[in-house]
């Protein structure tokens, strides 16, 4: 083995590799945003009556959950080409990881969904709450609280997923940054455990926040 | 009519790829649940110490883009100058990768079984092993095998990043298409549809053995 | 006044009400008894629309329940229901439990609200508890709580179904205090009960349901005390 490690590279390229990292987060929490709405709708759909929108939500759930997230991110940067779309790497990414997001959020509420008894609903209604007040007062509350977890989780993924960006050629995230520090020094391990290092204090950072969320939020 | 330039030879080409994915799978799948195996049991039966160390370090192939761990293994070997190939890399990445999730499996289904069941089981004069042999892991098997058929599919997903290093599995072939035929839609639906086609006889299967254990307890 | 006139209702070929009738004044205690099954729980979801009914007529104050036109949400302000299941929120303290409804259905402000629900919530024995999850009650003072959260309402009329049921014997009697105060207090109500004593002491008139029939309705001293039908007998005969 005659490879010398040049750490002070990797310590002097710190600043733009952090600053990738925020681009990272804002990608992952806006993903959660889009996913969290899509995936309620999705799951209010799969339980809908009507058939077209079943059809639509289950299609989507099943091809979230089916191929692989970088498949869902080809589909959108390279697919909807053949439409006339052309779709740059950034949207294309939150895009496809929110699209991913969606699909297994959707299972999580509906899930959710069936562990809140029905009696619940019909105590609020017999209160003369309408079922929409219903649904934003006694369930969605109590949704939140189920689904908490499994959000963390989705938050979790969302961000190791940004990671894929730097194949459809984005250059902005942790890993697209880390990726062009890379080609200019090829400097791989360096700056990649670097990366990994920002990775690994990411997700310990959301799911401890996660943790001292829920300590206060439920308290029930 | 329906015009494209897509040739048999280029669905060869991609079922071709859909092998490398596959066989990627089995080894991944293969080395991690007897990897994963081994932690699982030492987790949910050794010291706390041992428990807390394996769990933390098992923790980082969780909090890492596997994207980055394919990288980094991959710049491990050249620099230690190993000559394996990329396949053997890919494979072992993944291997470790999935044993870190297949022994929070183990782990899970061993912690189901009561406390109580084991006792019993203990003062029938069951030995350790025997304990574990008869009575936990026929229990534990029960909890974990629906969540473990959930991760062969999350691995089979997974594998498609080793295209990052080299590796020609099935999206990257279908990508080496779409550059030269121009039909992006086309190919890559075809991709998604062998992709759903591996996965769902799995994913049915798992949640046949769910529903039909479910009706049995 | 609650008219009921030849209710019938089935779930698929079931047919658990078949054509009941009777009339519930105003300032009244009406006791319904009956073996389980017997379709007694099931009037009560229909009294309030939260089921629906295939043919006859009920009317609460003179509006009609299963008219297309009614606004239920407005109608059920006046009727209040408490489960045998009690039903709390859990993700709301007890204070909370009763504020909500009033809040958001009445429009009532967070200061009134609250007024009323620690008004409500002393008279139910529960003005120690106001802060705490309903996770932290037992289930006679969740029981309680929901009486306290239906009341909170100002209902004209207080539905009671199996109210005890699902509680441990020795919570039963803390409920049924509540309950006897209310009806002291001239509160109308329609109590769906296995307490036969509890019927006999503080209802007006006691209904006996049998296969989804009314065979016997009168004041307790007959249908309780000598009744005249052979189901009542037997069915009295089965749990005293």
């Amino acid at each position: 083995m005659n490879y010398t490690f040049h750490w002070h590279q990797a310590f002097e390229a710190l600043p733009s590799m952090l600053a990738g990292a925020l681009v990272t987060i804002e990608i992952a929490l806006l993903s959660m945003l889009i996913g969290i709405v899509c995936g309620v709708a999705l799951a209010l759909a799969r339980n809908s009556p009507y058939r077209l929108a079943r059809a639509f939500a289950i299609t989507w759930i099943e091809s979230a959950r089916n191929t692989p997230a970088l498949f869902q991110i080809y589909m959108i940067y390279f697919g909807l080409g053949s439409l006339g779309i052309f779709v740059d790497s950034f949207p294309a990414l939150l895009a496809g990881i929110a699209f991913n997001n969606a699909g297994y959020l959707a299972e999580t509420f509906r899930g959710g969904l069936r562990a809140i008894p029905p009696t619940q609903v019909r105590a609020a209604r017999s209160l003369g709450m309408s079922a929409p007040q219903a649904f934003r007062l006694i369930v969605l509350p109590q949704l939140f609280r189920t689904v908490f977890h499994p959000l963390t989780n989705q938050m979790v993924w969302a961000i190791l997923m940004t990671s894929l960006g730097v194949v459809v050629g984005l250059n902005s995230d942790l890993t697209g940054v880390t990726q062009q520090l890379n080609v200019l020094t090829f400097r791989t391990f360096e700056f990649f455990a670097m990366a990994a290092v920002i990775y690994y204090v990411l997700t310990k950072v959301v799911t401890l926040t996660a943790r001292l969320l829920a300590a206060r939020l439920f308290r029930y | 009519m329906f015009e494209t330039d897509l040739t048999s030879t280029d669905l060869l080409f991609m079922l071709k790829g859909a092998g490398v994915t596959l066989a990627l799978t089995f080894w991944a799948v293969l080395g991690g649940t007897l990897m994963g195996f081994v932690f699982g049991v030492l987790r949910a039966s050794a010291a706390s110490w041992v428990n807390a160390l394996l769990g933390a370090v098992l923790d980082v192939f969780r909090s890492i883009p596997l994207l980055i761990q394919f990288i980094l293994a991959n710049s491990v070997k050249s620099i230690i100058g190993l000559d394996i190939s990329a396949f053997t890399v890919a494979c072992v990445v993944l291997a470790l990768y999935t044993s870190a999730y297949c022994a929070e499996i183990v782990r899970a289904g061993m912690l189901a079984v009561p406390a109580t069941t084991r006792r019993a089981a203990r003062s029938l004069g069951l030995t350790w092993w025997q304990d574990l042999r008869h009575i936990v892991f026929p229990i534990a098997l029960r909890v974990a095998l629906p969540t473990w058929t959930g991760l062969t599919l999350g691995v089979m997903k997974d594998t498609a990043l080793v295209l990052w290093i080299g590796i020609v599995e099935l999206l990257r072939a279908s990508q080496v298409i779409v550059t030269r035929i121009q039909e992006p839609l086309l190919v890559l639906m075809v991709c998604g549809l062998i992709y759903f086609l591996m996965s769902f006889p799995i994913s049915r299967l798992g949640a046949h053995l769910e529903s039909r254990w479910r009706e049995d307890d | 006044m609650i008219e009921i006139v030849d209710v019938r209702k089935s779930f698929g070929a079931l047919e658990v009400l078949q054509g009941v009738s009777m009339t519930v004044n105003k300032g009244e205690v009406m006791s319904v008894i009956g073996g389980s099954g017997s379709g007694k729980s099931t009037l009560l979801m229909c009294i309030n629309g939260l089921e629906s009914i295939q043919s006859g007529r009920i009317a609460v104050d003179g509006v009609d329940v299963h008219a297309t036109n009614t606004d239920l949400n407005r109608l059920r302000q006046r009727i209040g229901i408490v489960f045998q299941q009690w039903n709390a929120f859990p993700h709301l303290t007890v204070r909370e439990n009763v504020m909500l409804a009033p809040r958001k259905v009445l429009g009532k402000s967070r200061d009134e609200a609250d007024e009323i629900a620690t008004k409500r919530l002393q008279h139910v024995g529960l003005g120690e508890k106001l802060d705490v999850y309903p996770s932290k009650l037992s289930g006679g003072q969740q029981q309680r709580m929901a009486i306290a959260r239906a009341l909170a309402m100002s209902p004209a009329y207080m539905l009671f179904d199996e109210v005890t049921s699902a509680l441990d014997p020795q919570l039963v009697g803390e409920v049924l205090d509540t309950m006897r105060m209310l009806s002291s207090e001239g509160m109308t109500m329609i109590v769906v009960t296995h307490e036969i004593a509890f019927a006999r002491e503080v209802s007006h008139r006691v209904a006996f349901f049998k296969s989804g029939r009314i065979h016997e309705i009168g004041p307790p001293e007959q249908v309780i005390g000598n009744p005249r039908e052979p189901e009542t007998v037997e069915f009295l005969k089965s749990v005293l």
